[in-house]
């Protein structure tokens, strides 16, 4: 095989390891909007706060340390304590609970019945809510977020490939992991979906919410229940993304990210969702590795906005979207 | 002199279709024309200048543009940032290509040139609707900040990547570079704003921003009525961005002096005009001022309050800045969701009745 056809593949499968993780973001949306019709914009936000939480859980940082020393003058930092891994993520999983709670008893509570794009704004400004309380409560320099997961370059995928081409693939140990882990939190939530009580409630109520009321469905707890499902898929994310590259401020941009993700694999749908991460994962990367050098690089900054302003001018309700009919 | 109709008799229907039918709101129009052109240069300070005073303007204007296309057309755009920079990077190409233009029409080129650009993100707003247009914007927006850091042409080879506006007169005062005074920066800056605010007011009482307005309350009941949606989206869109340009043009000459695309007119702006429309009030002219206003100066008041007053470190004022915003923008939502603008409107229904209500 010619050695450019051997790196494009390499770049394709290292695209398809980071089209899970955007997938991942991208699922929390989808679960959100199709149970509440809402388009929530802080799914990075809320990413990026489980994994400060997690990170704040593992290590024993005080919650708002800097409020308190800057006002009492104190210098508190540390309990002086690090909980292990599973008790930090079952610490960080309650506070996506008590956040989910919160979210829908506070805001969206009293904002029932209005429009799409204010419910839209409304996450925006939870978002900047979310974003400024994690780094008050936990400190916004970059931390390093270690779950236990290894690292570095996979030896397994080096000496497989290079049996069979000659030539080893570079790839990611913990981009593997987290495909392996996004699969079965998948495989999880359609199980939770199709065999379960609350699946059904969920799925009822992302039918028709009028129907569902009549039928004795509590909306509130349903939306709960949505919101915590968001937050712990947005905690998985965090996790994985967090143990890549430190966890930071940048983590929430991923948010923006996942959009093209859900044009392209349509709102509504779970697995558009995966489909469209894996698209637009290898996609951003064969590009970036035949067009890049020609026009400057860095084009995975917009090659999947743009992707995904192409494929919409053809099919604007995405890959798996319900068609949408309009009537007068 | 109360605010209400009576007694103001109208004899011919140019009075009657006036922007202020009710005597109160012209005069008081009127006086803050006269406060901001005569009084405010006298009182105006440095700090003052450049902490508040400019921003609001230059936002002001960006708030109206996207007002234009949000609150009146009622295509959700995200990407304000990136059309910014196109009127940043328009008028800094037009200021090195040819010196001897004069600064007015610099700016007044780089809108049209933005219009331009926005009519051509426009165009899938014929066919992609709601958050699938706001995704599409967001590709305008990442697309024009990478052309912009990548290709050199834009920022004239200069090795940091930075543009830098050089000085530039009008009627013999510096207005743009180091040497600008603060009057004048507010000057010029106050000029546009009230010429375009005065003519998105007309606009939007006129033919086409009913059209626009037609289009945004039910795209398809306007097409049968009559309304073209390719013609109103496209005016929309090359209006808001003309506008958007301007302040662009305008933030970049006048404002920062010295830009570089990706931190100056990255995603966060196209979010903090987004804020202004919708706390302001969307589908209001006044709207984008009290919006514009709110967040420039929230931020503003509270550093001193927060940095300056009680002695606290800038970043953790920051983070407590932004949650304020978001919450802010929250309770906003849920007491008022049609902003600013609605309570003033409120306001003014309950002095009109004062003192008797029944």
């Amino acid at each position: 095989m010619s050695d450019t056809l051997l790196f494009a593949l390499e770049a394709a499968a290292n695209g398809l390891t980071a089209g899970v993780m955007y997938a991942l973001v991208a699922l929390g949306f989808v679960l959100i909007f199709k149970a509440s019709g809402i388009f929530n914009f802080s799914q990075g936000v809320m990413a990026l706060f489980a994994a400060l939480t997690l990170v704040g859980l593992q290590s024993g940082q005080i919650p708002f340390s800097h409020l308190i020393n800057a006002i009492f003058g104190t210098r508190l930092h540390y309990f002086g304590w690090s909980l292990p891994t599973l008790v930090a993520i079952a610490g960080t999983v309650l506070v996506m609970v008590a956040f989910a709670w919160l979210v829908e008893r506070y805001i969206f509570r009293h904002l029932v019945n209005q429009e799409p794009i204010i419910l839209f704004m409304a996450t925006i400004g939870l978002a900047y809510f979310l974003e400024g309380f994690g780094d008050l409560m936990w400190g916004a320099e970059v931390k390093r977020l270690d779950v236990g997961i290894p690292q570095g370059m996979s030896l397994a995928v080096d000496e497989a490939t290079f049996n069979w081409f000659g030539y080893g693939f570079y790839m990611d140990t913990l981009e593997l992991w987290a495909a392996l882990i996004a699969a079965i939190l998948v495989a999880g939530l359609v199980i939770f979906s199709q065999y379960t009580k609350q699946g059904r409630a969920l799925r009822a109520v992302a039918d028709d919410h009028q129907a569902a009321l009549s039928v004795g469905i509590s909306l509130r707890f349903i939306w709960v229940m949505v919101w915590t499902l968001a937050g712990i898929v947005a905690l998985v994310a965090g996790m994985m993304w967090g143990a890549k590259s430190g966890v930071q401020f940048s983590l929430s941009l991923i948010a923006l990210k996942a959009l093209p993700v859900l044009i392209l694999g349509g709102f509504t749908s779970i697995p558009g969702a995966i489909v469209g991460g894996l698209i637009i994962g290898v996609g951003e990367k064969l590009f970036d590795f035949f067009m890049g050098p020609l026009i400057g690089g860095a084009t995975e900054n917009w090659f999947a906005y743009m992707l995904a302003l192409v494929f919409l001018l053809f099919r604007p309700q995405g890959l798996f979207g319900e068609k949408i009919i309009e009537r007068v | 002199m109360l605010y209400r109709e009576a007694g103001d008799f109208k004899t011919s229907y140019t009075s009657d279709n006036q922007t202020f039918p009710i005597r109160f709101d012209r005069y008081g129009y009127f006086f803050v024309l006269g406060v901001a052109f005569l009084i405010m240069p006298l009182i105006l300070n440095d700090y003052w200048t450049n902490a508040l005073v400019v921003p609001f303007l230059i936002y002001t204007i960006a708030a109206l543009g996207l007002n234009i296309l949000i609150g009146y057309c009622g295509q959700l755009s995200l990407g304000t940032g990136g059309f910014m920079a196109v009127g940043a990077y328009a008028s800094y190409k037009l200021m090195t290509g040819f010196p001897d233009l004069n600064i007015i029409f610099v700016i007044l080129l780089s809108g049209f040139i933005t219009a331009g650009v926005g009519v051509l993100f426009g165009l899938p707003s014929l066919r992609i609707k709601g958050f699938y247009l706001a995704v599409a914007t967001l590709a305008a927006q990442f697309f024009l900040i990478w052309l912009f850091t990548r290709t050199p042409w834009f920022f004239n080879y200069s090795p940091t990547g930075m543009i830098s506006a050089p000085t530039r007169t009008v009627f013999g005062v510096p207005v743009t570079g180091a040497s600008a005074s603060a009057v004048s920066m507010y000057m010029i800056c106050l000029v546009f704003l009230v010429a375009l605010a005065w003519l998105a007011r007309n606009l939007t009482r006129g033919t086409l921003g009913r059209q626009w307005m037609a289009i945004r309350d039910m795209d398809i009941a306007a097409e049968i009525i009559g309304v073209n949606p390719l013609w109103s989206k496209l005016t929309a869109f090359a209006v808001s961005s003309f506008y958007i340009g301007i302040a662009g043009a305008l933030l970049f000459t006048v404002y920062l002096g010295a830009a570089e695309a990706g931190e100056a007119f990255g995603i966060d702006k196209s979010f903090l005009v987004l804020f202004m429309v919708i706390i302001g009030g969307l589908g209001s002219i006044f709207g984008a001022f009290a919006g514009a206003f709110f967040l420039i100066a929230g931020p503003v008041l509270l550093k001193i309050m927060l940095v300056d007053n009680l002695g606290w470190a800038t970043d953790l004022a920051a983070h407590i800045e932004i949650m304020i915003i978001g919450a802010l923008i929250i309770i906003t939502l849920i007491l008022e969701p049609h902003g600013i603008a609605a309570l003033w409107r409120t306001i003014k229904e309950k002095l009109r009745l004062w003192p008797f209500p029944y």
